[in-house]
């Protein structure tokens, strides 16, 4: 399973990321995701690859990847 | 046939470059806002970032149609050289020079982001803060170069643009521009 | 694969047996550090098997085939950082014997063909004996680098990134060094003491290194003791008994009331633990380990919230300054805990520390988030009576130490 590996010294809470992937994602207090998975670096299903590929290239800090 | 071919490149010049100019205003509004993080316009933070993105591919599709209409329009007298060495033109060398600039600083800004996976966060940023000189380098170019560059019109929709861009910048120079003031990352290390 | 004609070291003092300080002194009494491919030496480790003892207990041997599998040349960094502020072995080790420190990097480089080898050295270590020693050894030059970085300067990746010329600060773990570490080579970094142990491994063999420990948790470890008598420096089996150790230290037992294991990253055991067993099968249910071989005894008489306090504080105040959530959650956790160490405290303040401990773990580029919130939730269950007694206005200490 691919998974959405956040960059997290990178990230400054856009929250671009959680837009587009709500099921995988929540922001917490300060803006920063949080994963919805309770997996470190969430599995993407299938479902949620297109929108997996548009958070990466959403998030203006590149702290996203897909692998 | 011939000179009705020419005068629509001439038109097709002119109106490209000058919707470019809007575009790159735009494209540098909503690069401000996406650098906020603020959702705006009803889209979305991804949104804003995906509007700043479809902003500039469009302005600079735009500039490649102005300076091709150009060299082939046999009265602007292009020659390829000036698409990269400014300042050597025939016809008012110092304000196709400014062009010819701005397409050059536009081309590596465009390959960096294009390529921005690839060169990192860094170097992205860094060419990305080159936009800053882009923008009035391209104005002062349309003001000066174009042949609208005197009506008033083209005054007023140039006077806005700068209205626009200004606004964006002085909210990006405040206090307040980062969301909500929350306790955000002090950025003691530089990445 | 053991060559050396030295009679091994026997019973429970092993690395801080070997005191020598010249390289000739060193060489009569140990032999030279025998040469190993990496096939040898990975052998070798494994079926010692031989742990990191820098605190994460990786076991060597998988750390050591992943650089040995890369294309390209790996770097060797061997760690003496000692960020943890209640830690003294790699001061004690690379002053005692400096060269069974270098040896590891020496079989280590050497397996694995490495140009460089570094050895990082900590702000609070004096390397000039280390250096004395590095230089007349024959052989590659050992690299002794005097390095800062406060707590999390020894994290592998910080450590990485400071040899590199740029901040201490942990990098993306998704790119871990053992892939692209010093200039972008695959890099091995061990622990001084891991160094240490190798090199005793290598000359008497993993039967010889296995004769002490326990099965599944083999060798000696060092651990600095401190708190109700001098810091000291301890080599003891792995899976000695806690009382032992405290014993050993010369702690008075009847005046322990917790002791703090692993360090400020480690676990509070409170005082009816002293049969545990130090070694992972008997410290797992306590979610607890030795880390970099820590133990810190608390008096009765003090308050073991306000210590607490103090230490998540203290390492609040150490985080690199990248991660939102542990930026953020960090010191409102250390302050939440810091109101509640008062006495006559607002009880919503329990759930608030349980509540901003979930939200820092697993959610930085390193593993100090998720240290301090296992700290923290220790110190909420072994001091929960105490945490009661707050509430009501009560606090029992009587001395602050």
């Amino acid at each position: 399973m691919r998974r959405l590996l956040i960059d997290r010294t990178r990230c400054d809470g856009h929250g671009s990321c959680a837009e587009l992937l709500p099921e995988l994602l929540d922001l917490d207090e300060w803006g920063f995701p949080i994963s919805l998975t309770g997996e470190r670096d969430p599995a993407v299903p299938r479902s949620l690859a297109a929108h997996g590929e548009r958070a990466v290239r959403a998030c203006p800090l590149m702290a996203l990847r897909i692998g | 046939m011939t000179a009705h071919l020419d005068t629509a490149l001439w038109a097709l010049g002119r109106g490209t470059g000058m919707v470019a100019l809007v575009m790159f205003t735009l494209t540098l509004v909503l690069g401000i806002v996406s650098r906020s993080g603020r959702a705006a316009l009803g889209v979305g933070r991804f949104g804003v970032a995906e509007l700043h993105r479809t902003a500039a591919l469009t302005g600079t599709g735009l500039i490649t149609l102005h300076i091709g209409t150009l060299y082939f329009d046999p009265y602007a007298q292009l020659k390829l050289v000036d698409f990269v060495f400014p300042f050597l033109g025939s016809y008012r060398p110092f304000w196709l020079g400014l062009g010819t600039l701005a397409v050059d600083l536009l081309i590596v800004i465009t390959v960096v982001s294009l390529l921005r996976e690839r060169v990192g966060p860094r170097v992205f940023r860094a060419v990305h803060c080159a936009t800053y000189a882009l923008w009035p380098v391209a104005l002062v170019h349309a003001l000066g170069n174009g042949s609208d560059g005197g009506a008033l019109w083209f005054r007023v929709l140039a006077g806005l643009c700068a209205a626009a861009v200004g606004i964006a910048l002085s909210w990006r120079l405040s206090a307040g521009y980062v969301e909500r003031g929350r306790v955000r990352i002090p950025r003691s290390v530089p990445r | 694969m053991t060559t050396t004609s030295i009679a091994p070291l026997t019973g429970t003092q092993r690395v801080l047996a070997v005191r020598t300080e010249s390289w000739r002194e060193h060489v009569d009494a140990l032999g030279p550090a025998p040469r190993l491919s990496s096939d040898e030496l990975i052998r070798l480790v494994d079926s010692a098997g031989l742990t990191g003892r820098g605190g994460a207990g990786f076991p060597t041997a998988r750390k050591i085939a992943a650089v040995a599998a890369s294309r390209r040349t790996p770097v060797v960094v061997g760690n003496a950082m000692e960020g943890e502020f209640l830690s003294h072995k790699d001061r004690t080790l690379l002053d005692q014997a400096p060269h069974l420190v270098l040896d590891g990097l020496d079989i280590l480089g050497r397996a694995l063909g490495s140009r460089r080898l570094i050895l990082a050295t900590g702000e609070r270590i004096d390397s000039t004996r280390v250096r004395r020693a590095a230089a007349e050894r024959p052989g590659r030059l050992v690299d002794v680098r005097d390095l800062g970085g406060g707590f999390i300067g020894g994290q592998e990746s910080a450590l990485v990134s400071q040899l590199n010329g740029r901040a201490a600060v942990p990098q993306d773990p998704h790119t871990p060094v053992y892939v692209r570490g010093i200039d972008g080579r695959p890099t091995l970094v061990a622990n001084a003491e891991t160094l240490a142990q190798l090199a005793l491994l290598a000359r008497f063999g993993p039967d010889w290194f296995r004769s002490q420990g326990t099965p599944d948790d083999p060798g000696t470890f060092l651990i600095s003791v401190s708190g109700l008598t001098p810091p000291s420096v301890l080599e003891v089996p792995r899976g000695i008994r806690l009382r032992e150790v405290l014993l050993q230290a010369g702690v008075p037992l009847e005046r322990v009331g917790a002791v703090l294991l692993g360090g400020y990253h480690g676990t509070w055991l409170r005082p009816g633990t002293g049969d545990v067993r130090l070694c992972e099968e008997d410290l797992s249910p306590y979610g607890a380990s030795t880390g970099a071989g820590i133990l810190h005894v608390l008096s009765v008489d003090s308050c073991g919230l306000r210590v607490s306090a103090e230490i998540a504080t203290y390492l609040a105040a150490q985080a690199a300054g990248q991660c939102g959530p542990c930026v953020n959650g960090m010191p409102r956790m250390a302050d939440t805990l810091t109101r509640l160490a008062v006495p006559g405290s607002d009880p919503r303040l329990v759930a608030e520390v349980d509540r901003l401990r979930g939200l820092v773990i697993g959610r930085g580029a390193c593993a100090h988030p998720d240290g301090t919130a296992r700290f923290v939730a220790s110190t909420m269950l072994v001091f929960a009576r105490h945490v009661e007694a707050h509430l009501r206005g009560e606090c029992h200490e009587t001395s602050v130490d």
